[in-house]
């Protein structure tokens, strides 16, 4: 099992009182699963994403990553966790504005410790294999969305993490392009990634091999009439 | 590291106008101190040369008491100190590092020398013929003293450029009669210092004299000396060292020679009475130390530019923080370590201030060159002090870069990449 949720919980304060925005989520994922899940806005989905990427802790709840748990790792360990295990894509790519597509796509292999020129060779591969090839020197602000996500893409890859999390990879692009990120997504599933993507677009749900849904913190495998709309 | 420092650059760079500005504090600063202390440097060099001598290398060996040069014009002469003969010049001119020596007594404050009724206030030296080589004096028209003067005790003096023209102001003075406390003395002679000794001070009085008077020296032979002074007025010797760096020990040994040989022993215990030599290094030291303490003050008022500098650093990296959060969140999100985004914040105030500090240095030194230049301030830039400053300025990035750096070190990934 790549990836192990028992009874995570996460409360955020609120004022006063305690806001409850997981509640006792389990989930399972096979290495190799393509999952999507979907939820309304303020369903906890991010919440979840971000539990899951190491980027916020649980309140309560195991969680198990190729059977190991994190809860008592250092900030350093998690960092080395992202590095390493995880690869990230945004809505809004977070590419730095101020790097060439290759030196953003390198960055993970510098916090690695990767020498240059490797970091080098190896970001011009993974450019490659999102379709890049001649755009190694190009700036975001010169990209298309399209464009900047696949980038965002090769930068997820480039560590060759097992888990790929992908939060609304879609949201800011046009259809077509849209559907050459989730063709690149198909790629990586069929190479064996695993990705776990959070989406409210029910079209682009469907391209995962199964589909979750989560609503006020409660992960369920059944989708809601209200869903729909 | 590397990979920071490129980005530092990249970073600078990409804000032209506004790491200029942060730096300026710095620039002013670090321009400031090099000034001053390259303006520090300079004088300290000119007051050594005024008091060493440019070039002649002269010490001066005389009586004291206690620690202080007795002046026969006012203090009587003490009974008991043996006259320095020829045989002991010669003996103090072969002292290992010596190169030349003269007998002499003088006045520092004339009284009693008239010319026309005018009073000339300059000072009066009765010399032996060493005594103007050792000092580089040419004869500028004239004639010198002969030994027919010296045996003969005529009544004649030289005069330096400057009494000649204070007392005669450009008439011809050669054959004029001055009245020196009464007897009449004729000018032979006008002498002058030979360019290569000039400034020349040879002490800490006539450091003072040079910014003071106009009025110039006299010189009769030490032979005329006693027809208008005491005759048995011990004699001031004037040694030359071969080299500046021999003067303080020739000073010495001649003062140890004199004070053993010639001064008896009660006189020495009871009356603390001996030969010594004027510590010109000392001398220098102290005036330097005028010097040093009202730029001390100086630099600690730079200093405030630095501080504020700094302080302007900070104010910048902290907005630079605040403008980064989705890149330091992001970062951290594909495992960027806390080290890392430490090591970069604080690399790129150290960079930036590192500049403004190369930048000052450099404004520093045209400072300084104009300021020796139109304000005829001597000036030295030295080196250590390029580096000192360099490497401040750096520190100064690190100190204040700290707290903009930790903050961005401190910051939670998903925080920093909500964001907008």
């Amino acid at each position: 099992m790549l990836v192990e949720l028992k009874k995570i919980c996460k409360d955020y304060p609120q004022g006063k009182e305690m806001l409850r925005v997981l509640n006792e989520v389990d989930l399972s994922v096979e290495e190799g699963e393509y999952l999507a899940i979907m939820g309304p806005s303020g369903s906890g989905k991010t919440t979840l994403m971000n539990v899951l990427g190491f980027l916020d802790l649980q309140t309560s709840g195991d969680y198990l990553l190729n059977g190991v748990s994190y809860v008592e790792a250092s900030d350093n360990d998690l960092a080395k966790v992202r590095n390493e295990e995880i690869g990230f894509v945004f809505q809004n790519y977070y590419l730095l504005p101020k790097m060439s597509a290759r030196d953003n796509v390198a960055l993970p292999l510098l916090y690695a410790g990767v020498p240059k020129k490797e970091r080098l060779a190896r970001a011009d591969e993974a450019l490659k294999s999102v379709g890049l090839e001649g755009f190694e020197h190009a700036l975001p602000s010169t990209l298309s969305g399209g464009m900047c996500q696949r980038v965002a893409i090769a930068r997820a890859m480039i560590a060759k993490p097992k888990l790929l999390l992908a939060d609304e990879p879609t949201g800011a692009l046009d259809t077509v392009s849209g559907s050459q990120i989730m063709d690149i997504f198909d790629e990586l599933n069929a190479e064996g990634t695993t990705i776990i993507m959070i989406t409210h677009e029910p079209a682009i749900a469907k391209r995962a091999k199964k589909t979750m849904y989560i609503r006020d913190g409660i992960l369920t495998a059944e989708r809601k009439e209200e869903e729909e709309l | 590291m590397k990979e920071n420092i490129r980005l530092s650059f990249q970073g600078i760079w990409s804000h032209k106008m506004r790491s200029f500005l942060t730096m300026l504090g710095i620039i002013i600063g670090i321009a400031s101190i090099i000034t001053i202390v390259s303006t520090i440097r300079g004088t300290n060099e000119q007051i050594k040369q005024n008091l060493i001598g440019a070039g002649n290398n002269a010490v001066v060996v005389q009586v004291y008491q206690n620690d202080y040069a007795m002046e026969f014009q006012w203090t009587q002469i003490p009974e008991g100190i043996k006259p320095i003969d020829e045989k002991m010049r010669n003996h103090l001119a072969n002292i290992e590092g010596a190169a030349d020596a003269s007998l002499f007594t003088s006045r520092n404050y004339l009284d009693g020398v008239y010319y026309k009724k005018t009073a000339f206030n300059g000072e009066l030296y009765g010399i032996d013929s060493h005594y103007l080589d050792i000092y580089g004096y040419e004869l500028s028209y004239g004639r010198g003293f002969t030994d027919a003067d010296y045996e003969r005790m005529t009544k004649c003096v030289l005069l330096d450029q400057r009494a000649a023209s204070t007392i005669f102001s450009g008439a011809n003075p050669i054959g004029e009669v001055l009245e020196i406390r009464g007897e009449p003395f004729t000018v032979i002679g006008v002498v002058a210092m030979n360019s290569s000794f000039q400034p020349t001070i040879e002490s800490m009085q006539d450091y003072w004299m040079y910014a003071e008077t106009t009025s110039g020296k006299i010189f009769m032979t030490n032979a005329a000396w006693p027809t208008v002074y005491k005759y048995d007025e011990p004699y001031s010797v004037a040694i030359q060292a071969k080299t500046t760096d021999d003067m303080a020990k020739v000073s010495q040994k001649a003062g140890e020679l004199l004070t053993a040989n010639l001064i008896p022993e009660e006189l020495r215990m009871s009356s603390q009475i001996s030969y010594k030599g004027r510590n010109l290094m000392e001398d220098a030291q102290q005036l330097q130390q005028i010097t040093n303490s009202t730029s001390q003050q100086l630099i600690w008022i730079a200093s405030i530019s630095l501080l504020v500098g700094g302080i302007g650093v900070m104010n910048i990296m902290l907005v630079s923080v605040t403008e980064r959060t989705r890149e330091i969140g992001l970062k951290k999100a594909i495992g960027a370590r806390r080290s890392r985004i430490l090591g970069q914040f604080l690399t790129e105030a150290s960079v930036l201030t590192t500049i403004g500090g190369l930048l000052g240095v450099l404004a520093g030194i045209i400072m300084a060159r104009l300021i020796s230049q139109f304000m005829g301030i001597p000036t030295a830039v030295s080196v250590p002090s390029i580096i000192l400053a360099t490497a401040f300025s750096m520190v100064i990035g690190l100190v204040f870069g700290l707290l903009p750096a930790v903050k961005a070190s401190k910051l939670n990934p998903i925080e920093a990449l909500r964001r907008e």
